[in-house]
């Protein structure tokens, strides 16, 4: 069995007073695809942005690579070589398409080359001096994930990368997310898009009320449907 | 009313446009990426002034070693100022900043005041930009002629650090969105030390220029921040470039304002910022939020 990239272990969150995380648990192995699935306000993007270190406060534990980072800052915690795909995408307005793209910094060797990016992504390629927020959504959601694909981060951190998409867009990013688990990166998914989900993930989480209350592996998902959509609530 | 008066009038008012343009322009980088409006930038200006005429007074620093050195010093000083203090109330509401630059401001004025007095005290022209060329309508003294062409090409050199060059990105990236900017890994805190530093660095170059033209003295920064706060109003501060053109603009009207109406040449700005504020209210050149 391969090593553990992200181990979490009694993860409490709060944003100002409320407390949204109430002890989440999870572990990722090293080249795994993890979905967090659950309903709307169970705190998968909460979760998400604990590992990032973008909450006001969190306790517990949190281990990326073997290091406690729990007290550590955000940047800190990005250069253990982590890419975050954030919910609402995060392009910036006061950037072209081309700065946003080389805004992050190099966290390690072997990131996608600009040249293998144009290949997957040529909407981008053709739009490179347009403001990134002129974008359509799913232009911007591309640009997101391109924008990690740089840095040579080795685990992603992807929040809701299919919502508000055309099912054509979805597809060319999950050629993407195939492509990315092809060449070993670890992923954390929060997706609602259950369907999407289950094709490409390894595993499961199931969030309810700050808490992981589930974890289904790939080859149950079939059996245990029916508890999936109870779940979800559809 | 001869034109050597007219055209005079016209060129301090452009002097003075020069150093509101360097002082605003500091104040919008601060205040982008630090959500804090900084009215000890009149200190620090004043500080740029006291330390070329300290290095010049102990030790024999000429004008243009100063012009480089010292505004080094006050961007160290800003540098630490922003790390001991601002860094403590970023999370509170914008009225707080005030407070405590207004805060800074009066020490640091209170304590040069107590150090130096406040009588002005003279710093003589340089040299090399002594004497100055007969225009046929006006006398343009050489000085004069550099601190204009001096601190618009200082503007100019920071709006094309901020917009062209890869640091000036990161910055703008950091004042759109400091949380996701450091979640890629970028020091946000460290860029906020060096922006506070930069900015108030600027100030600190436009007390230097101004030591010749102005007497030096601890409250020569006090008047002058009301004034450019003003600007920064009437400007908006969505803009780097419409703060230049700004200052300058009201630094005109007001040397022009002097040459009509004399008694009013204080006021000129005040209200250009009435009426700005009450046809566009985000400013001439802001954006609405």
């Amino acid at each position: 069995m391969t090593e553990s990239v992200l181990t979490i272990k009694d993860l409490h969150g709060y944003y100002g007073e409320s407390h949204v995380l109430h002890g989440v648990d999870l572990d990722v192995r090293r080249g795994e695809v993890v979905t967090i699935i659950g309903r709307n306000g169970a705190g998968k993007t909460t979760t998400l942005r604990a590992i990032m270190g973008m909450l006001e406060k969190r306790q517990g534990s949190i281990k990326i690579c073997g290091h406690e980072t729990i007290d550590w800052p955000s940047e800190r915690i990005a250069r253990l070589g982590i890419g975050y795909v954030p919910e609402e995408r995060g392009i910036y307005s006061s950037l072209d398409v081309m700065d946003n793209l080389m805004l992050p910094p190099k966290l390690a060797e072997g990131g996608m080359s600009l040249d293998a990016i144009w290949t997957l992504f040529p909407n981008l390629k053709e739009r490179r001096r347009s403001q990134g927020t002129r974008l359509s959504g799913g232009e911007q959601q591309m640009l997101a994930f391109a924008r990690v694909l740089r840095t040579g981060a080795a685990i992603f951190l992807l929040d809701e990368p299919t919502e508000g998409l055309a099912p054509v867009i979805i597809q060319q990013i999950g050629h993407a997310i195939e492509a990315m688990k092809a060449l070993g990166h670890t992923m954390i998914l929060v997706e609602q898009n259950f369907r999407f989900a289950s094709r490409i993930a390894d595993r499961h989480y199931v969030m309810e009320h700050g808490k992981i209350v589930d974890m289904i592996r790939r080859d149950e998902v079939q059996v245990r449907s029916d508890h999936i959509k109870s779940y979800l609530g559809v | 009313m001869s034109s050597q008066v007219i055209f005079g009038q016209l060129l301090v008012g452009l002097i003075n446009g020069s150093f509101y343009a360097m002082l605003s322009l500091g104040l919008a980088i601060i205040f982008g990426l630090l959500g804090i409006a900084n009215i000890a930038q009149g200190a620090f200006y004043m500080m740029g002034a006291f330390f070329a005429w300290l290095l010049l007074r102990e030790l024999g620093v000429t004008y243009f070693y100063a012009l480089i050195l010292s505004p080094l010093i006050v961007g160290l000083i800003g540098a630490v100022v922003e790390r001991l203090l601002l860094r403590r109330i970023y999370k509170l509401p914008h009225e707080y900043g005030l407070l405590l630059t207004f805060g800074i401001l009066m020490f640091t004025q209170g304590l040069f005041i107590y150090l130096f007095q406040t009588a002005g005290r003279p710093y003589a022209t340089p040299p090399e930009l002594a004497g100055g060329y007969n225009l046929g309508f006006m006398f343009l003294p050489k000085y004069r002629a550099w601190v204009v062409v001096a601190s618009l090409m200082t503007c100019l050199a920071s709006w094309y650090a901020l917009e062209k060059t890869s640091l000036g990105r990161t910055l703008r990236a950091a004042t759109e969105n400091p949380a996701l900017t450091r979640a890629f890994g970028i020091n946000v805190p460290s860029l906020m030390t060096f922006g506070f530093g930069a900015g108030v660095a600027l100030a600190g170059a436009a007390g230097v220029l101004a030591a010749p033209i102005y007497t030096v003295s601890p409250i020569m920064g006090a008047d002058l921040i009301i004034v450019v706060f003003a600007i920064i109003v009437i400007g908006g501060m969505g803009s780097i470039l419409g703060s230049i053109i700004t200052s300058v603009s009201l630094g005109l009207l007001e040397g022009l304002a002097k040459v009509v109406y004399p008694q009013g040449s204080n006021m000129v700005v005040f209200v250009v910022m009435i009426l700005v504020l009450l046809v566009r209210p985000a400013g001439l050149f802001g954006r609405e939020r």
